[in-house]
């Protein structure tokens, strides 16, 4: 196996291309090192993108914030900004294993690995973040929501890279949340997950929210109904219990080791309350 | 399988190494510059047994590949003491008694160490959950929180 650490991304993505065998990009590493390490996957060649300047930071300017594909989820975390803006999004990643995995684990690897249970996923897609994606015919934007094609599968091409996420500007009176059940407090694959991001006007009126399931279905599910609920309430008992039925109707759950499909369908009604209760109570604050 | 030359630093000092490209961080520690106090325990970023700091910032060293460190700061267990002095947290550890079998305990006083670096004065709940992922068999837990709590308050009262 050859390593290489370019500094650009139009050099790694050359290398991609210019690689006979498997090619393969090492961001974090929580993911590739293991498979690596238990042989199940023998790359001719390592791609690490943490040297390439355009991945390494998160920027804000007036259209929005840029997060780095390289920034490791403890990096998100102590982002004051960030933090205070898409908590939602900082608080799903944030899930995703142990203090040690956050240093080195990222967004980008999150929704790149296609677990249908990925922690990170479900507020990027409901935030409508994109990515700026590079390849041998230059950089393309595309929909996060558009990039997860099943379990363990992207929409991406092997030559392809993703160089950073874009965050929408964020208007006044908005927020977002992620929870996620496990039958423990720490250190485990959500069950179910649920992402709600909301905007209120003046009023306190929603006027624009996305809501989005994990790991109840082989990608994650955004309910149209849900969000129609919450549009145009003030997110008040009726409102939430339209979201929970919306979300436990849409949930398309196996039974497994870690839940059965029935308690899975229920526990995402109830999930995603508590999400839009948490956004709701973000956003008046 | 291609090897790569490596120049990094370790605990302050400058190191050079050549590793295949697949070795973990962990394995040039231990098999090629005989650093053992780093363990093995898992291999898949589970336990937290290798944790080290490289540039700052807490990982499974597991989870690192040796070729990674180029350029980077590393800093393991064996850096921790100041010579024959132990660290106030090493120090606690014993006084505590927060250690049985010892194969944990490198990985968790790094950790601590991290996060007393960040947080000189993190409530239990904190140390609980930055310690999450370190795993004791032994201990039942209880004696660790308790030793970091305590080397805590005497490093805030060391800088006071």
């Amino acid at each position: 196996m050859q390593y290489i650490a370019p500094t650009t991304s139009a050099a790694a993505v050359a290398a991609l291309a210019a690689c006979n065998g498997d090619a393969r990009l090492l961001a974090g590493g929580t993911d590739i090192l293991v498979r690596l390490q238990a042989d199940l996957v023998e790359p001719d060649l390592l791609v690490d993108i943490k040297h390439i300047v355009a991945c390494q930071h998160i920027t804000e300017d007036a259209s929005g914030f840029i997060i780095g594909a390289a920034v490791p989820s403890a990096q998100l975390g102590e982002h004051a900004r960030l933090s205070q803006v898409w908590p939602g999004i900082v608080e799903g990643m944030g899930l995703v294993g142990s203090t040690q995995v956050q240093g080195r684990a990222t967004l980008t690897g999150n929704l790149c690995n296609a677990s249908p249970a990925a922690d990170g996923v479900p507020a990027m897609v409901a935030a409508g973040a994109t990515a700026c994606v590079v390849g041998p015919n230059g950089t393309r934007q595309l929909a996060v929501e558009d990039i997860p094609t099943g379990p363990g599968q992207i929409s991406l091409a092997n030559n392809e890279m993703i160089e950073s996420f874009s965050l929408p500007p964020r208007p006044p009176r908005s927020s977002d949340a992620y929870i996620r059940f496990i039958p423990r407090t720490e250190m485990d694959i959500a069950v179910v997950g649920a992402a709600v991001n909301l905007t209120l006007d003046e009023t306190g009126t929603c006027i624009a929210a996305c809501v989005v399931l994990g790991a109840v279905g082989p990608t994650f599910i955004t309910v149209n109904a849900a969000a129609e609920a919450l549009i145009g309430s003030q997110v008040d008992e009726a409102a939430l219990q339209a979201v929970q039925n919306a979300c436990s109707t849409a949930a398309t759950p196996i039974s497994d080791k870690r839940g059965t499909a029935e308690f899975r369908k229920h526990t995402a009604g109830v999930i995603a309350r508590r999400a839009a209760i948490v956004a709701h109570s973000r956003a008046l604050a | 399988m291609s090897h790569s030359h490596v120049s990094t630093t370790i605990n302050g000092q400058a190191v050079q190494y050549a590793c295949p490209t697949d070795a973990s961080l962990l394995e040039v520690l231990r098999d090629q510059l005989g650093m053992t106090g780093t363990k093995e325990g898992c291999g898949s970023g589970d336990c937290g047994a290798c944790s080290v700091s490289l540039d700052g910032r807490l990982v499974c060293s597991c989870l690192v590949l040796g070729v990674e460190a180029q350029g980077r700061t590393v800093d393991t267990i064996e850096g921790m003491a100041d010579k024959n002095k132990l660290h106030t947290l090493q120090t606690k550890f014993l006084e505590h008694a927060a250690l049985q079998c010892g194969i944990c305990t490198p990985g968790v006083l790094v950790a601590a160490r991290s996060l007393l670096e960040k947080n000189p004065d993190p409530t239990e709940q904190e140390v609980r959950y930055w310690l999450a992922g370190n795993l004791c068999r032994c201990t039942g837990y209880d004696k660790i929180i308790r030793a970091v709590l305590e080397a805590a308050k005497a490093m805030r009262e060391e800088q006071a």
